[in-house]
């Protein structure tokens, strides 16, 4: 349920389209849908551990994003995420941001 | 009663004040193949006026109240849709199978996507289609040094129609025709005389743009066409264009992750996205699509189009460092061997 309008069912995030054939609607390949959600949260974590937060799944169905000091938010899906993460840190999520490009190469390479 | 379309494609007919916006639309209308099209027209003035223009009353030709589309008036745009939705289904008013919107010359063409992508009814039964830009052989160099608008508008374009090169000298047209080239390299460029086929500049909507049309014609997958050298600062609006080329696959659920952290900070300097990804355990290519923060669903391509399997994305930035766009998505979103 989007947390702004109370819609359920809301649109499909573009993001949510898992890059193989099939998989493109909620109403198939449930398992590949939760390992992807799995992997997303996880990829999501390396790019939110610099700012003191985290993301996790909830119910499979939206996810909660939170700071290590316990403010949370749930959303809908990664189209809410950055936004959300915005809000509760206080800082701008910048993937144009140098240091935070630096971070991201030395994960990639550790 | 003709066979209502699942998704309706709503096709976008902008371009700056004067530059030939409703002389296309009526020669539009007048083909067999858009014979169907619903119309809205949106004009900035006090009076509407165009749609007397355009020589075709019926009811399934709507005048927007005045004001401008990307302000104003945009509640009514989806207001109007909707309303000719209604009747459609209740065979009040001929069946179309296609809307075309004209825009006010001063609108930012985003927000009348956006407004079909995110009304709770409209994006059930319609789907954006290609975006139609008329650019002035004669006025359009100094509107693209002065507006920012008409530089967006061309930016946002998959269609770019030249008109009024009748009265504009070769050496004009050779000139604007390399600076909408520099703004957006992969645009179809056109120019309004009289073998310019009208069925073409709608037929190219986000539902078909996928698989062996947009294979076939290389749209996304090769260098674009006569690309200058990259035009940053040369326009006052600071709109460039560049291309990414990526040798390794791309993960796609951290491009998606990348791509809806660039488009929450810079979306609306983010004008255009589109591409075709070789993603990581995929044999298929995957076709990406954006304009400003509506991205259309990734499609999935039948075969790729060429021998080349590299990914290819082209962005249209308005302000954007290229480098730290590149760099950005090499760290995010592209497979190291260390994490493959």
């Amino acid at each position: 349920m989007c947390s702004l309008c109370g819609i359920l069912g809301v649109n499909e995030h573009w993001a949510d389209a898992v890059a193989r054939p099939g998989v493109y609607t909620r109403n198939a390949g449930s398992i590949e849908r939760r390992r992807e959600r799995a992997r997303r949260v996880q990829l999501a974590n390396v790019v939110l551990a610099p700012f003191n937060m985290r993301l996790a799944d909830w119910q499979g169905t939206s996810f909660v994003v939170s700071t290590f000091t316990g403010k949370s938010e749930i959303i809908e899906d990664l189209g809410h995420l950055w936004a959300a993460a915005e809000r509760l840190s206080g800082r701008a999520c910048d993937p144009l941001d140098p240091d935070l490009i630096g971070r991201m190469e030395a994960a990639a390479d550790g | 009663m003709a066979e209502v379309p699942a998704f309706t494609p709503v096709n976008l007919l902008t371009g700056f004040l004067g530059s030939g916006k409703t002389t296309l639309l009526k020669r539009m209308l007048a083909a067999p193949a858009l014979a169907d099209a619903a119309v809205l027209i949106n004009e900035f003035g006090e009076v509407g006026l165009d749609h007397h223009l355009v020589e075709r009353i019926d009811e399934t030709m709507v005048l927007l109240p005045s004001g401008c589309l990307c302000c104003a008036v945009r509640s009514e745009l989806a207001e109007a849709v909707r309303d000719l939705h209604s009747r459609r289904e209740r065979g009040l008013v001929p069946t179309f199978r296609r809307v075309i919107v004209e825009s006010t010359g001063l609108a930012d063409p985003f927000p009348v996507l956006s407004t079909i992508k995110a009304d709770p009814v409209l994006r059930h039964h319609f789907v954006p289609g290609t975006v139609i830009t008329t650019v002035d052989a004669i006025n359009a160099g100094a509107e693209l040094d002065d507006y920012v608008e008409s530089n967006r508008q061309v930016a946002v374009a998959d269609h770019l129609v030249v008109t009024k090169v009748d009265l504009a000298g070769e050496d004009d047209v050779a000139r604007l025709t390399q600076r909408l080239r520099g703004l957006n390299p992969d645009a179809v460029l056109s120019i309004a005389d009289e073998r310019l086929d009208v069925a073409q500049l709608v037929a190219d909507n986000s539902a078909t743009r996928a698989g062996t049309a947009m294979s076939q014609s290389g749209f996304f997958c090769e260098e674009p066409p006569g690309l200058p050298e990259r035009s940053a600062g040369r326009h006052s609006a600071g709109i460039s264009s560049f291309s990414i080329t990526v040798d390794k696959p791309i993960d796609w659920t951290a491009f998606g992750v990348w791509l809806t952290m660039l488009l929450n900070r810079h979306g609306e300097r983010v004008l255009r996205v589109k591409g075709i990804l070789g993603i990581a355990g995929e044999a298929r290519p995957v076709a990406i699509h954006s304009v400003q923060r509506l991205v259309h669903m990734p499609q999935h391509l039948e075969n790729w189009p060429s021998e080349d399997r590299r990914s290819h994305v082209v962005f249209i930035v308005d302000g954007l460092d290229p480098e730290l766009v590149k760099r950005s998505l090499h760290a995010f979103a592209v497979e190291t061997e260390a994490s493959s």
